[in-house]
């Protein structure tokens, strides 16, 4: 079997996601006869990934890209696809492979199976665990040929990447220009708002609480236990709260000593932004949300009616 | 501007998830459905363009009858049309089939915009939109956070990336967007709405005559509860009980304040 993970490029180095992709590869690679190619675009990610063990590194001799040019990639990624004859190609779950790999497996005409958080390989069948209902459930799935896979931030350890010098090769591909998608500068809204990132102890307010006139009744809370009020995106979507408040993937990330969370369920994108608090309560009337998962302790219940109570009993 | 809006039912986050009897997917019978979440900001962003630029909104969804619920919620809302095609039920459909089928039912429309919701919060594939690009030759973007159509054949675009940055991107037209959450406010229909949606057309059609295939080139074997990851302290018992419970956490455990 061979696996074509594609890298990416992120400020000119390589996207930590994209080294657990790599993982993933070198777990299945481990005891079966798997080939793993590395393809990366960016020519100065080349010599990182030499150091990594792996069958070949790859890339385009006539491409160097520091930059995402969809267009380009998919037809880059198409022709290595099938001028390796791979089998299968692994990708970190980024917004960038949201972006493109959609597209590149209608262009293939395979499967893609998206933000997965676990690949087996047993008996030549490629298992692979796919979180499904925001997390709720999970699905066990075969993939009965050739496929794509991203994996979830998270889902493997960078800390298991296997260091071994390996070779690379400039692969000579004609690839055709595009000007329908032209990509413009990155930048950053104007910062200001409150950084969360500094305060001890959050407290903070998910869809559960209802409607933004309780939002008082999480505020009363947190100026009892000195707390700066945090949200999930779905509140600062509404417009209930500034989106400096907002904690997740698209948001700050934070590890206070208290994050207590409100009527929050805990999607993956809410959890990357504060799942290294010291201590985290989470009150939620679901008992199968998922923030229940990283919680250590736990409530079920109503928010509303426990939150005035409990902000008098202090 | 002929603009299309990919729509689909799902299950609410309220909704009892039980596993079924042989494990394979979920119960079904108690779920509540309504429109998915994303796809409402993928319609007001449609009705927002159409009133900059005039034209025509056409609903597009694929699923079994009850999602004409979905439709004449948009419809009422203030889509012009719809498009629904009829499947008894789209758990084993890959988004590479639904892909297909769609692009079936709309190759000929010449819509000049597709949009849709970043991802449905049932499966979550987040694929559809960008697959229909493939498809139909159209230039695409995800995660949309903003839209500016300025000329005839090109739109400006504001994607989300990564811990707070944004791009900006040109496309040219026709092309695919998949919406990002929180690019506008979704409004509420009118009374006024909800009563035009009987003379609203809706086109509806049958997923088996368009071609849909059930074999995605994988098989889910079992769906599962997640694993724990951390050690949890479950507290219990009235209201009052588990206040002092936190009370004390708050006070003695964490030292808050
Ligand atoms: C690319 C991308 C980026 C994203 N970035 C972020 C991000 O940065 N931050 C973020 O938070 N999300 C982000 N999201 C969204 C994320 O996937 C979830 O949709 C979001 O976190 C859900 O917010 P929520 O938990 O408040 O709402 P919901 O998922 O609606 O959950 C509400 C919860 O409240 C509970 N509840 C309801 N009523 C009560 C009550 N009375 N008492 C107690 N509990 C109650 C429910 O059981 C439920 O668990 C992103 C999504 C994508 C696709």
């Amino acid at each position: 079997m061979k696996i074509l993970v594609l890298i990416e490029s992120i400020n000119n180095k390589i996207h930590p996601v994209s080294i657990e992709a790599l993982v993933a590869a070198q777990n299945i690679a481990s005891e079966n006869s798997v080939e793993i190619y590395p393809l990366c675009l960016n020519k100065n990610l080349i010599d990182d990934l030499s150091k990594f063990k792996c069958t070949k590194v790859l890339n385009v001799e006539s491409l160097d890209l520091k930059n995402y040019e969809p267009m380009t990639y998919l037809d880059a990624a198409e022709k290595v696809f099938k001028a390796m004859d791979a089998d299968l190609i692994m990708l970190g779950h980024t917004y960038e492979t949201r972006d493109w790999a959609p597209r590149l497996s209608a262009r293939l005409d395979i499967p893609f199976l998206s933000d997965c958080i676990n690949i087996n390989l047993s008996d030549s069948k490629l298992i692979i665990n796919r979180p499904i209902y925001q997390a709720k459930l999970i699905q066990k799935i075969a993939l009965s040929d050739k496929g794509l896979v991203s994996f979830q931030a998270g889902s493997f350890s960078s800390e298991n990447l296997i260091h071994e010098n390996s070779p690379s090769e400039s692969l000579s591909i004609e690839l055709n220009s595009y000007d329908s998608i032209k990509q413009g500068e990155r930048f950053q809204e104007s910062a200001g708002g409150v950084d969360l990132t500094a305060s001890d102890f959050i407290v903070s307010i998910g869809r559960g609480l209802g409607k933004e006139e309780n939002i008082p009744l999480a505020q009363n809370l947190a100026d009892k236990i000195n707390a700066q009020i945090g949200a999930s995106r779905p509140v600062v979507d509404a417009g209930w709260l500034d989106h400096s408040r907002q904690i997740g993937s698209s948001g700050q990330v934070v590890s206070p000593k208290l994050y207590f969370s409100l009527g929050i369920s805990g999607a993956i994108q809410h959890l990357v932004g504060m799942k290294g608090s010291k201590q985290i309560i989470a009150i939620n009337k679901d008992p199968n949300a998922p923030i229940f998962e990283i919680a250590d302790y736990a409530v079920i219940g109503d928010v509303l009616e426990i939150l005035p109570k409990l902000t008098e009993n202090l | 501007m002929k603009i299309c809006v990919l729509m689909k039912q799902v299950a609410s986050e309220d909704s009892p998830l039980k596993i079924n009897s042989n494990g394979s997917g979920i119960d079904e019978t108690n779920l509540n459905l309504i429109t998915n979440e994303p796809d409402t900001y993928a319609l007001e962003e449609a009705l927002l363009i159409k009133e900059k630029t005039s034209g025509e909104v056409t609903i597009c969804t694929l699923g079994p009858d009850s999602s004409q619920q979905v439709i004449k919620d948009g419809l009422a809302k203030g889509a012009d049309k719809a498009i629904h095609i009829t499947i008894e039920n789209l758990k084993n459909v890959s988004p590479l089939s639904m892909g297909k089928v769609i692009y079936n039912k709309i190759k000929d429309e010449n819509f000049d915009l597709v949009l849709s919701g970043l991802q449905s919060n049932d499966y979550g594939h987040a694929q559809l939109g960008i697959i229909i690009s493939e498809y139909l030759n159209y230039s695409h973007a995800s995660l949309v956070i903003g839209t500016e159509v300025n000329e005839e054949n090109s739109l400006k675009i504001k994607r989300e990336l990564e811990n707070g940055w944004f791009q900006s991107a040109e496309l040219t037209l026709p092309a695919c967007l998949s919406i990002q959450s929180g690019i506008n406010q979704p409004r509420y229909a009118t009374l006024k709405g909800i009563m035009s949606v009987k003379n609203k057309p809706v086109d509806k059609c049958e997923a088996k005559e368009l071609g849909i295939s059930e074999d995605s080139g994988y098989k889910v074997e079992e769906v599962f509860l997640p694993k724990k990851a951390k050690e949890t302290q479950i507290l219990d018992g009235s209201t009052d009980e588990i206040v002092n419970q936190l009370t004390d956490i708050l006070k003695n455990k964490i030292k808050v304040g």
